[in-house]
């Protein structure tokens, strides 16, 4: 295997991780049994913060096949990030609060 | 007088915006930090379910209909009897044949003011839930077809279903939003707190407002982390420790729509206005007076597996349970008397 065969597998392995290292974070909060945003369109890598900002605890789920995740519940001044790492388009909802729901599209 | 408008709209905005901060609360008749909790005379409905006359009388007409069962004696009022505050006064529902269901009947008013209906908010409005007990064998247990052709030749329905919903069929899907539209008139919003929100100071006691500060104050009774709103409920889903969630093969409530940990034995919010009138209280009906309900919740429940996390031991001296109880009787729109519908022949 020659060195420039060695360098060029080494980016390939590489470069998915760095894209996901210099993906952009988003901030959503959850206030007034909302989220702050209603859609969000993100790239693959990017990464949502979503903070709590009401008094009382929240949840942040999806069951989408884009994003499956379960943030668990988290009081005020909390936050919780998740990476986006498939393209789609992904409903995003507190399972406490069902009237809560926002939309995130990852191109 | 337009800038005058425009700044009190803004007032009203940014009381509810920062509601959930009690602090901003002023404890007066009337004051706009209170607007939030004016519940509107009309109810919500979908597109194309206005509820008209016509309509409420056919619905009126089929929720009291007892030949909309399989054995021709029970009605949607068999279980949500006006009498009984619009539930039945049981700890569980009793089914077909009185067989005894897992939950207590939820009562009916102001059901139409919520996102989710049901326990476990499975159906998404009235219209989509109101031919589930029909269906349900362990309920009414109708034979679906053998309804349709019934109300199909029963001259004096027909002719209400044509005066309700002009061109559409007689089928399940103007059945129930006829009976959506009787639905979405049990209102109750004119009780004594309803008048004091609106500005009458005499219409609530020093105690019963008293009573108020601890119903919505996080450090004291906490109830409106969850009987939030202007119908008393954040259509949210809790797991608030019933001692039936501690028994072998617990009902998991929301979970089995949402199947996430969190749902494991949560139950939607009811409304808890008229709430002395639908004893017993909780989905499995395990609490007979406000008493206890109080009590329970200064425990912080008592099955502290998978409790919610908006839950806790709360701190009450008698006098905050004494004030705390008359506050909930003042959300009791006066009883009245009910007009039974005359069913076609």
């Amino acid at each position: 295997m020659t060195k420039n065969t060695m360098i060029g597998l080494l980016f390939c392995t590489l470069s998915p991780l760095s894209l996901l290292a210099w993906g952009e974070t988003y901030e959503v909060g959850q206030k007034n049994k909302s989220f702050t945003k209603d859609k969000l369109t993100i790239k693959v890598g990017d990464t949502v913060s979503f903070k709590n900002e009401d008094t009382f605890f929240h949840n942040v789920y999806s069951l989408s096949d884009a994003k499956f995740f379960d943030l668990g519940s988290f009081p005020k001044g909390e936050s919780r990030e998740v990476v986006f790492d498939t393209k789609g388009t992904v409903e995003v909802e507190c399972a406490i609060h069902p009237t809560m729901k926002m939309t995130i599209e990852v191109q | 007088m337009k800038p005058f408008i425009i700044s009190c709209c803004f007032l009203l905005i940014s009381f509810n915006i920062s509601a959930q901060d009690m602090s901003n609360l002023v404890f007066e008749a009337g004051h706009p930090s209170l607007s939030e909790w004016i519940l509107p005379d009309q109810p919500p409905y979908p597109e194309g379910n206005k509820p008209t006359p016509p309509r409420v009388t056919l619905g009126k007409a089929l929720f009291f209909d007892p030949r909309l069962s399989g054995d021709g004696n029970m009605s949607c009022a068999t279980c949500h009897n006006p009498l009984m505050g619009w539930s039945d006064g049981l700890p569980t529902a009793r089914g077909f044949q009185s067989k005894v269901l897992d939950r207590a009947t939820p009562v009916i008013t102001n059901t139409a003011y919520n996102n989710l209906q049901m326990w476990d908010g499975r159906k998404k409005s009235l219209e989509d839930q109101a031919m589930g007990p029909m269906e349900a064998t362990v309920e009414m247990n109708m034979n679906i077809k053998s309804l349709f052709e019934w109300l199909n030749s029963n001259e004096e329905y027909k002719a209400m279903f044509a005066k309700a919903y002009p061109g559409e069929p007689i089928a399940a899907a103007s059945l129930s939003k006829a009976i959506a539209s009787f639905e979405r008139t049990v209102v109750s919003n004119n009780s004594r707190f309803d008048r004091w929100i609106k500005g009458d100071a005499s219409a609530l006691s020093k105690a019963e407002i008293e009573g108020f500060k601890v119903f919505v104050d996080p450090d004291k009774g906490n109830c409106a982390v969850c009987h939030s709103g202007n119908n008393f409920t954040d259509d949210g889903f809790h797991n608030i420790g019933l001692i039936s969630f501690g028994k072998e093969n617990p009902d998991l409530g929301r979970y089995a729509e949402v199947p996430l940990k969190l749902m494991k034995g949560a139950f939607k919010t009811p409304t808890i206005r008229d709430i002395e009138y639908s004893a017993p209280y909780f989905h499995d009906g395990s609490v007979a007076t406000l008493k206890e309900l109080i009590d329970f919740y200064e425990r912080g429940g008592d099955v502290k597996t998978n409790l919610s996390p908006n839950l806790k031991k709360l701190t009450l001296s008698k006098t905050d349970k004494e004030n705390l109880e008359l506050f909930l009787l003042s959300l009791s729109s006066p009883k009245k008397a009910f007009l039974l519908p005359i069913l076609p022949k």
